[in-house]
């Protein structure tokens, strides 16, 4: 089998889901990553849990780190021109309210219909749940950016997930270190590979039979 | 003359009372956390407090053995002078956190929080934080209780009321009924209108007149007038006292 995508790459490929003018808001991990992709000429704003609208790349220098500007992943970012704030109920009214047209959070594990496990490993218990919650059932499309399988290679895409869920029926696209999957009504949608790897190889790594269709495309970058 | 200043935190939090339920602003290392108030409270010693927040807090690092090895430098900085909930957790005053993001228990590095909570000294309710944030705006906007369809079909929901609107599941949520709120901006007047900076607001803004007794803490005072009137976040009639890093004394 050919070379998995690392994580950088990942974000790139979920980073090429986002369309002009979107309002898109970034989990915690490798989503974060996304905020240095974003593909040419296409215009985005950025929604954080914590109240702020339209922030930009992490911070790089001690100079750019402003303790008035993290992300929900605690990280120092830099604002973008057109930036504002505004508090924890104003920010989740745009997350409840339907408001976030794109959302990329990590995930543990997804099943065939789109449910999505991502905030408690059994045995880590109380876990936590942060914002991932009402995400999942705000946005209108949920992006799910994972490694394809476990450390032990097992599959993270199940036919139905085992951990405690984030949300049923909530996951729109899977980008992973090998396929981007999508979830239909008819069942799961291989629509690219990464490249170098067949179809065949990415259904034995994956629990639910894939629906292949004839436009399968391998990943371009 | 209306002035809601404080000449010192002490006597800002003096009347928090055992059992109280405290309402605590702040998101991660931002620095939006009454850090002066926390402090504040840890000298007052006041005990079983349920603590409302994003996260229930670290606290401070354990002092190291004798003779070990200096520690590396901290991975995440803090603000200047900054404290969290963990410090009452770490000294015994706190029973209970409902809250977003607990953090996890990492074997060897565990925080007050997740060790007490292993001998079953700390209760802890699990709360998404939309839900959360949602619970303490509709204490302060006098709401009982509402319908999210946030957790219907996972843990969360289990054993609550449901109800469904258009062929979708609602779990039925409770307001958050507080005694104290203790919040962190950047500014206030004495009428107590509050600015804020960036997303330091955060929690603090939702969480400012959604106890009975809200307590802002502040960088600074202006005159009353000076602030812009179209950029006030926090309207002064959600604010009871205010007490200011540069305008109060920190102790008694």
């Amino acid at each position: 089998m050919a070379e998995r995508l690392d994580e950088q790459t990942m974000a790139l490929r979920a980073a090429r889901e986002f369309q002009d003018g979107m309002v898109v808001n970034l989990g915690v991990g490798t989503p974060t990553l996304c905020t240095n992709y974003i593909p040419e000429g296409r215009e985005i704003i950025f929604q954080s849990e914590n109240g702020c609208l339209g922030y930009g790349r992490t911070a790089q220098t001690e100079a750019e780190q402003d303790f008035n500007l993290i992300n929900a992943g605690g990280q120092f970012v830099v604002a973008n021109k057109g930036i504002c704030f505004f508090d924890h109920a104003e920010s989740f009214s745009m997350i409840r309210g339907g408001h976030i047209d794109l959302c990329v959070l990590g995930g543990l594990q997804v099943s065939e219909k789109g449910d999505l496990a991502n905030w408690l490993i059994p045995g880590r218990e109380p876990g936590s749940i942060g914002g991932a919650m009402d995400l999942a059932f705000g946005a209108a499309k949920l992006l799910i950016v994972m490694t394809h399988t476990t450390k032990d290679n097992q599959p993270k895409i199940l036919k139905e997930c085992t951990y405690a869920l984030t949300a049923p029926r909530c996951v729109t696209t899977v980008v992973t270190d090998i396929a981007v999957i999508d979830v239909t009504d008819k069942g799961l949608v291989l629509r690219e590979t990464a490249p170098g790897w067949t179809a065949a190889e990415v259904q034995t790594l994956t629990e639910p039979k894939l629906i292949i269709p004839k436009d399968l495309k391998e990943m371009a970058f | 003359m209306i002035n809601k200043l404080y000449e010192s935190f002490d006597k800002a939090v003096a009347d928090v009372f055992d059992g109280a339920v405290i309402l605590i602003g702040g998101f991660g290392p931002a620095d939006g956390c009454p850090s002066y108030l926390i402090r504040a409270l840890y000298r007052q010693g006041v005990k079983n407090l349920t603590l409302v927040s994003n996260g229930p807090g670290r606290g401070r690092p354990a002092p190291p053995p004798p003779g070990a090895p200096p520690r590396p430098p901290m991975m995440r900085k803090s603000p200047l002078n900054y404290d969290d909930g963990g410090l009452l957790i770490q000294n015994g005053q706190v029973i209970k956190c409902i809250c977003a993001f607990p953090g996890h228990g990492m074997p060897g590095n565990m925080s007050a929080f997740h060790t007490l909570l292993a001998q079953g000294k700390m209760q802890v309710e699990l709360v998404p934080q939309g839900t959360l944030a949602e619970r303490i705006r509709a204490a302060k906007a006098g709401v009982p209780a509402f319908y999210t369809p946030t957790g219907a079909g996972t843990v969360i929901g289990k054993g609550k009321e449901t109800r469904v609107f258009d062929g979708k599941t609602y779990l039925l949520e409770y307001a958050i009924k507080a005694d104290f709120a203790l919040v962190r901006a950047n500014k206030a007047d004495r009428w107590g209108n509050l600015v804020y900076q960036g997303t330091s607001r955060n929690f603090n803004g939702a969480m400012a007149g959604a106890a009975k007794v809200t307590i802002a803490e502040v960088d600074e005072m202006v005159e009353l007038g000076t602030l812009n009137p179209e950029g006030v976040s926090t309207p002064s009639i959600y604010v009871n006292r205010i007490a200011s890093r540069k305008d109060s004394k920190e102790g008694a």
